[in-house]
């Protein structure tokens, strides 16, 4: 294992202090329990966007903090739930009195420590709503039971709730926009290579140098199948049409379409699987209004990447357009 | 009525016919002795139908505890005593575990509220509480092969008990026992929660390792009961 870190156990807390430092113009890292904070929080009046989730998949979320988007992001261990007595404070901290959205994506462990610190937060006077996350439409016929996990789509639900947080909505109408959200996107990876979690030091699973794995989860779980290596072209249709049947796609629909890179793709393959998936929606009909291409949720250095489409409407669009700054999204700000 | 199985067996008698903040020190105390004692059983039960990290987990989580315990001032109440339990197992134990045992025990304090002291239908009450936070967070049901199947028999004899008039530590004792067999009768389920339910029909035959470490938790509030307030 070749990786530029000091020791397996300090990766999560050095990475996050070099990630304050680097934007302490948005920022505020709380290190002891750990989570992060928008600068200029808690924002009166304004409903608190708080998401999180195990570390390994950055930005998410703490690169999302910041004006338009979240309020507070709560990184775990690698791949692993954060816990109540972080979520708790970090919900308190950005409860500007207008109550807080709780982004959660769909496993188990992030669902029950969510849950346990909503909970918590009720008691202290906190009001919390919860949107769980779960776009991934590979897992079907994964290993796992407990529903759909949530992968790509949180990208879009934490602009997009952001932003109509920002335009000053109430935490119901927040929570309907983030729901909306989950309701209308779908997405699905591939690996070409494993990653390594560094406290493991061995690759999470094991691909032949001529095989990739269709549906890969976003911590290496197993997708919907193991095939032989094929052209870009013929991987980006393996994973686009999944996604435009769940959907329901038709013609005359508009998307946001997101190519993601899971942390081990150069950006000239990501567009390559863009250009190609553009090409089959407009075939379909569907037009691609708005667009996001490199890496916005990954899987370490796992090599491969994920397709994500949102059906859109003229709200979301005036969402996804208004300004946001953080660290890894910017635009209008 | 004495417990019989594979961890130590309380010795029971001189029940509490009301439990104090004495107790409910006591109670954690004991158990994290009684988790520390069968980490190796605890994990040897999750290795074979789950991850094997039960016993250190939960053995973590108790010794964070009693730390805790050992380092704080001394609560007001048995409510205070099981709220700290909870942030402390919540932030400590990890898994799903963590916020299992965290919710139980925090909704057990909520239902003791500012009670200095707590009797038998108290008790029951409190246990139905734990057991109902652990049924809303998990989603599971009586013979899912879970920590509910310890649990849910737990309730039902605590609540009978309680109303046959048993003293306080009586309830207890009561619901230790039938933890104690819910644990024993998870061996032939086919689990249907939990990361033992991605093993399908190779699930039966082992002993559910979160009934068991609930079935030892009671046990030890039981003992607590005997041990304090004579």
């Amino acid at each position: 294992m070749k990786k530029l870190i000091n020791s397996p156990r300090a990766v999560v807390a050095e990475s996050v202090e070099g990630f304050g430092r680097a934007h302490a113009d948005l920022v505020t890292v709380h290190p002891e329990p750990l989570f992060i904070t928008r600068k200029d929080s808690p924002v009166s009046g304004k409903v608190g966007l708080v998401s999180g989730g195990g570390s390994g998949h950055e930005p998410l979320h703490a690169g999302y903090v910041g004006r338009g988007m979240l309020d507070a992001a709560v990184p775990g261990a690698m791949f692993t739930s954060p816990t109540p007595d972080q979520i708790l404070p970090a919900t308190i901290a950005v409860d500007g009195g207008a109550g807080v959205l709780h982004i959660v994506k769909n496993y188990t462990g992030d669902v029950l420590n969510f849950e346990t610190a909503a909970e918590l937060a009720e008691e202290e006077g906190v009001t919390v709503r919860s949107v769980l996350v779960n776009d991934d439409v590979a897992v079907e016929d994964s290993l796992y039971t407990a529903g759909r996990r949530g992968v790509g789509g949180t990208v879009f639900v934490e602009r997009l709730a952001g932003a109509a947080a920002e335009r000053g909505d109430d935490l119901d109408a927040v929570a309907a926009v983030a729901q909306r959200v989950v309701d209308n996107v779908r997405s699905m990876g591939v690996a070409l290579a494993a990653c390594t979690v560094p406290h493991a030091g061995v690759p999470s699973f094991d691909l032949a140098e001529d095989e990739i794995e269709i549906g890969i989860g976003i911590h290496g779980e197993p997708g919907r199948h193991r095939i032989a290596m094929e052209d870009a072209d013929g991987i980006t249709a393996r994973l686009l049409e999944p996604i435009t049947a769940d959907l329901a796609l038709t013609a005359g629909d508009r998307v946001l379409l997101m190519v993601n890179g899971m942390g081990g793709t150069p950006a000239s393959e990501l567009y390559i699987v863009f250009r190609k998936t553009v090409e089959l929606l407009e075939a379909q009909g569907v037009k691609v209004e708005r667009s996001l291409v490199g890496n916005y949720i990954t899987a370490l250095e796992m090599q491969g990447a994920s397709i994500s489409v949102l059906r859109l409407d003229d709200e979301l669009v005036e969402l996804w357009d208004s300004p946001v700054h953080t660290a890894a999204l910017r635009w209008g700000a | 009525m004495g417990l019989t199985g594979p961890y130590r067996s309380p010795a029971l008698g001189g029940l509490a016919v009301t439990l104090s903040t004495e107790w409910a020190v006591a109670w954690l105390r004991g158990a994290a002795e009684v988790v520390a004692e069968n980490r190796a059983l605890l994990i040897d039960l999750d290795r074979a139908i789950g991850d094997a990290d039960h016993g250190e987990n939960l053995d973590r989580g108790f010794s964070a505890v009693v730390a805790k315990l050992d380092a704080g001032e001394d609560p007001a109440t048995p409510g205070e005593v099981l709220k700290n339990a909870a942030m402390t197992l919540m932030s400590t134990v990890g898994g799903a575990a963590g916020p299992l045992y965290g919710t139980a025990f925090l909704r057990a304090a909520k239902a003791l509220g500012d009670a200095v002291e707590v009797g038998p239908h108290e008790a029951a009450a409190m246990l139905e509480a734990a057991r109902d936070g652990v049924v809303a967070r998990g989603k599971a049901e009586v013979g899912d092969k879970t920590m509910i199947d310890a649990w849910t028999p737990a309730v039902e004899s605590a609540r009978t008990a309680a109303a046959a008039g048993a003293s306080a530590g009586e309830v207890l004792s009561a619901a230790a026992n039938a933890a104690h067999a819910g644990a024993v009768a998870t061996e032939p389920l086919v689990a249907r929660k939990g990361r033992a339910s991605y093993l399908g029909e190779r699930s039966a035959n082992h002993r559910d390792p979160g009934a068991v470490s609930t079935a030892m938790i009671l046990q030890a509030a039981a003992v607590a009961a005997g041990s304090v307030n004579l």
